[in-house]
This record gives structure tokens, sequence and C-alpha cells, in this order.
């Protein structure tokens, strides 16, 4: 199994996690270097949104250990690990509705941003920062719209940008792509590669496999809440596991 | 318009208000029906703060109301029973004072109640909520030194501390918590909390995941609103003179606290405002014209019209007939 080069990010031992007497993770052992693009799959139930959750503090782990740039995360919620860099954005598309898209980033901005010591961004500044972010997903234009007058591929950059709002050192994308066209993926894409440029670490979790061939250095694998394989992209789908896993016996 | 500039504006209304009614209105029927709309703004004000702005339905408002009115009647025997007992000077606790201790005692449930909001979302915790009210009001009815089942008599003072009748008094007493609620309620609405707020309602795991404390924050919800429920319920006492846990639990404290924001519009402060004058009035006019017990009728039968035809109250259907306008 391949472990991650560079300065370890993120550094998960022994994760578990158990819904009823369903395991849906076990013995889960990983570990994220800085910057870089990590692509997690796996077939559906396998885990990884689970692993997102638990890792993000949206659920809470059973057994293991996750330290994040050298703190332990245990015990911490889910707005507490997002105050210390980790991100997310969502499966399915969780906008504020009620709030213009302007409004959607300034959430994370006054509530993240803003908690950290030594960081107050003014009014003006945030304005700023809102704008920057919307122009930098395409959505400048639509600043002032609600989620509602978006379209998916719109509402999946909407998503992003209010994780990128929170100034993360590491981005979990949770099947970003999920239901767009190929000129969406690649809009998409080109967004995340940006973010990467720009210092962030990304786990993509993805079921288009193009995609993740595309943008992953390495490339990890769950099977039925199973690390599987775990190493760069084209090594890590000709693991027989994996070939099983996907194609049957 | 600026935090300050609209507290400023609220109170030269809520002054002016005061001074215009004791100046021109001689009729004591004005003021007793008067508190009780004031008393509905102030009420559908602070459910609105965890209703509307949060997303958590209480149907608990009769129970933090109840509880600021007992207050109030424990604050009212007390001194005779210290003196009795302890040969303590008998003073009488003033009104103000019973109001912040109805706030306080109130508050301190509701921020208890917050926290069930950490297993219950949704109906559940409505349900929960309804349940306190009937936890609250056993408790309340099994209680003698509030006088139990069988209610308490409250002579009120011979003479207001201003000038005027004591009715008056308390009709002032319910114009300042209703400016009060007003302005913390349209502060809270403008401001990072108020994002906070609305944040929670629409989507509390996106924004947990946007750094917003959501426990933190809903218990600040839970708390002041049942902190204003309770300072408006303090007065109570001294406004029917008899207080049983039948009258002071009424459903209708719960039905109206709900319909007024839901009938005015949830999202702003505007619209509790609104549906607490709109059917306050009607509902005071419809006592003295048809018949007390009509009140509720005519509650539901406006609930149930906006609920299907307006489900954003009158706030939201003025917005939508603006939108196209300014497109």
């Amino acid at each position: 199994m391949a472990e991650a080069d560079g300065d370890v990010l993120l550094e998960v031992k022994g994760l578990g996690k158990r819904f009823g007497g369903f395991v849906a993770l076990e013995g889960i052992d990983l570990t994220i270097a800085t910057g870089e693009r990590l692509g997690l799959i796996g077939p559906n139930g396998s885990g990884k949104s689970t692993l997102v959750n638990c890792l993000c503090g949206t659920l809470r782990n059973e057994t293991g250990t996750v330290t994040f740039a050298g703190k332990p995360l245990n015990g911490l919620i889910a707005h507490e690990r997002t105050h210390l860099g980790l991100a997310r954005s969502f499966q399915l598309p969780k906008p504020f509705h009620s709030m213009s898209l302007v409004d959607n980033l300034r959430i994370p901005l006054l509530y993240t941003v803003n908690a950290r010591p030594h960081h107050h961004l003014t009014d003006a500044a945030i304005a700023e920062r809102c704008a920057t972010l919307l122009k930098d997903v395409g959505l400048a234009d639509k600043a002032r719209r609600r989620p509602r007058d978006l379209t998916q591929v719109e509402m999946r950059k909407l998503e992003l940008a209010r994780a990128v709002a929170t100034e993360p050192t590491l981005l979990f994308a949770d099947e970003a792509m999920a239901g767009l066209s190929h000129s969406e993926i690649e809009e998409i894409l080109a967004v995340l590669l940006r973010l990467n440029e720009q210092g962030i670490t990304i786990v993509l979790i993805e079921h288009i496999m193009s995609a993740v061939m595309s943008f992953s250095t390495r490339l990890v694998v769950l099977v039925a809440g199973h690390k599987i394989a775990d190493g760069p992209p084209q090594e890590a789908i000709r693991n027989p596991e994996v070939e099983r896993a996907y194609l049957g016996e | 318009m600026r935090a300050p500039a609209f507290w400023l504006c609220i109170v030269a209304v809520g002054l002016a208000f005061v001074v215009l009614t004791r100046s021109f209105v001689a009729n004591e029927y004005f003021y007793f029906a008067g508190y009780v709309v004031l008393q509905y703004i102030v009420l559908s004000e602070a459910w609105n703060i965890l209703g509307g702005y949060t997303g958590y339905t209480n149907f608990g408002t009769g129970a933090f109301f109840a509880m600021g009115a007992y207050s109030s009647v424990v604050l009212h025997k007390l001194p005779a029973v210290l003196h009795s007992a302890y040969g303590w000077t008998a003073i009488s606790i003033p009104l103000p004072v019973m109001i912040l201790v109805g706030g306080v005692v109130s508050g301190v449930v509701g921020l208890g109640t917050g926290y069930l909001s950490l297993r219950l979302r949704g109906i559940f915790f409505a349900i929960a909520t309804l349940a306190l009210a009937i936890v609250v009001q056993t408790l309340i009815t099994n209680w003698d030194f509030v006088g139990g089942s069988r209610g308490i008599y409250i002579i009120r003072p011979a003479l207001a501390p201003i000038s005027g009748t004591y009715i008056q008094y308390l009709f002032t007493l319910m114009t300042v918590l209703a400016v009060g609620s007003v302005g913390i309620a349209r502060s809270i609405e403008r401001s990072r909390l108020g994002l906070g707020f609305a944040s929670i309602r629409d989507d509390e795991l996106a924004a947990e995941a946007s750094g917003v404390p959501t426990l933190r924050l809903k218990l600040i919800a839970t708390t002041l609103s049942g902190a204003l429920m309770g300072m408006a319920g303090a007065p109570l006492p001294y406004y029917v003179t008899y207080l049983d846990p039948t009258s002071s639990f009424n459903l209708a404290y719960a039905v109206n606290a709900v319909a007024m924001p839901v009938i005015g519009g949830m999202t702003s402060w505007v619209g509790p405002v609104i549906g607490a004058i709109l059917l306050g009035t009607i509902q005071q006019v419809a006592t003295v014209t048809i018949s007390s017990a009509l009140n509720l009728l005519i509650v539901g039968l406006l609930l149930i019209f906006f609920v299907i035809i307006a489900p954003n109250g009158l706030i939201g259907l003025v917005q939508s007939w603006r939108r196209p306008k300014e497109a």
C-alpha cells in the first residue's frame, strides 16, 4: 500500500464505524499529504461518504484516531473541524435556500474565517472576498440571486465556493460531478485543479472514473467498508481486488 | 436603517403611542384590549426568533408564558410569607423587577429546551415542547403555594407607580416590552447571529460544515425566545387578577404565537407585528361583538387560508407582488 509523500496533513489510524449491526467502515488507515490530489473511489455503499462524514465530524467513528495537521480530531464536532481547516462539499448540494449567493458565502467567512485567532475581516473585506469567490467559479453575475435560480452545475460550483470560503487546507469534494454533462464535469475539474494549485489539498470522492483518473495523483479504493487499494491511479485500478469489486468474479 | 437608528425610531414610536393614547383615549377598555394585542406582539416575536429565524417549532409558548406569570405570583406572595415567617419587612416587589425575574426563569427553561435540539429536530422537537407545556402545567396545578388547581387571586395595587390607572400602567409596560421585542428581533435579523440562525433553518448540516456553531446558536435562540415569552407573561396576574393553570396555560397562547408569525410572515421581524396586530385586533373585536369562543375558530380559519394560499405570510405576498415589477 502506498503512503502519502511529503508532509502528512491528515492521518487516519484504524478508523471504524458501525450502524447498529452493519459495519460501514473497519480498520481504515489513511494518510494524506499536503497539496495532494487524492481520489477516493468504491462501489455504492462501500463507505466513501461515511468516511468523509467521520473525518468531517458529521458522524462519530467508534474506533480509530484521526490527526489533522498534527492535532487530534477525535471529540471535535463538525464546525470545530471546519475552523481547523477541514472543508467539504455535499453529495447532494445543500445551499442555504433562503439566502442570496453572497450570503451563502458570508456565512463561512463570518463563522469560520473570522473565528480564527488574529483574523477579522471587515464587512468590506467580506464583500470583496465573496465577489472574488463567486468570480472564481463563474457565478459573479448571479451574486444576488437565490440558489433556486441556479442550474445543477452552478449549484455544484456554489457548493465548492462555500467550502472554499472557509479557507481550508483540506477539501473533501463529495461527488461534486454527479449528474453533470461532460463539459460541466470539465468545468468542475478545472475549478478543483485551480484550487489545488492555490495550495488546497483535495480529496475527490467520485464515481466518474475518467474524472478521477485525470485529477488524482493517488487513488484509494474502498469496498464494503475496507480499504483494498492505495497507490498511483493506474496501479490501483489494476489491482485484482479492485477489478473483482467493480467487474465481479 | 442601521441598528441604533432603528432602536431610536421604535422607541420614539412607542413613546408617541403611549403619550397619544394616554392623551386622547379615556375608555379603559381600549387599554385592556390594547394590552392583549401588545402582549401578542411580544409572544409572536419571541416565537419567531426560534420558529421563524431558526426553524424550530415551539408549541410550548403557554408554558414559558405561564412560568413568567407564576414567577410573578411567587414574588407577589413571597414578601408576606417571609414577613410572617421571619418578621422581615414586607415590601412589595415592583412589577418591572417581576418581569425581569419572569424572563430569567423562562429563559433558563428555554436554555434547557435548547439542549433537546441536540437529539430532536422537526416535528419531534415540536412535540417535546408540547410535552414540556403539559409537564409544567401539571407541576403548577399541584403546587399549592401558587394556588394549585383552584387558582389564586392577585389584588392589584390601588395606585399605579406612574400617573394614570393601573391598567394604563400595565399597557405602558407591555408597550415597552413590545418595543423591546421588536428591536431585539430586528437586530438579530440583520446581524451575524441572524444569518447563523437562517443557516440552521435552511440546512443544519451545511451550517455546521460552514463553521456555524449550531448548538450554541440554538441555545441562544431558545433562551432568548423563552425569556421574552416569560416577560410577556409576568404582568398577567395583575391584568387578570385571578390566575389559574387552565387559563394561564391556555392553548390560545400557543396557537396564536404560531399563527401570528405564519400569517404575517416568518422571515422578517415585521411579519409577527402585522400578524399580532391583525389577528389580535380581530379577536378583540370578535370578543365584544360576537363571542370570545369564536377567537380560535377565526385563528384556525385564517391559518388554513394562509398555509394554503400564502405560506410565506403577508410579507411573502407583498414580496411576490413586488418581485415581477423589480424584474
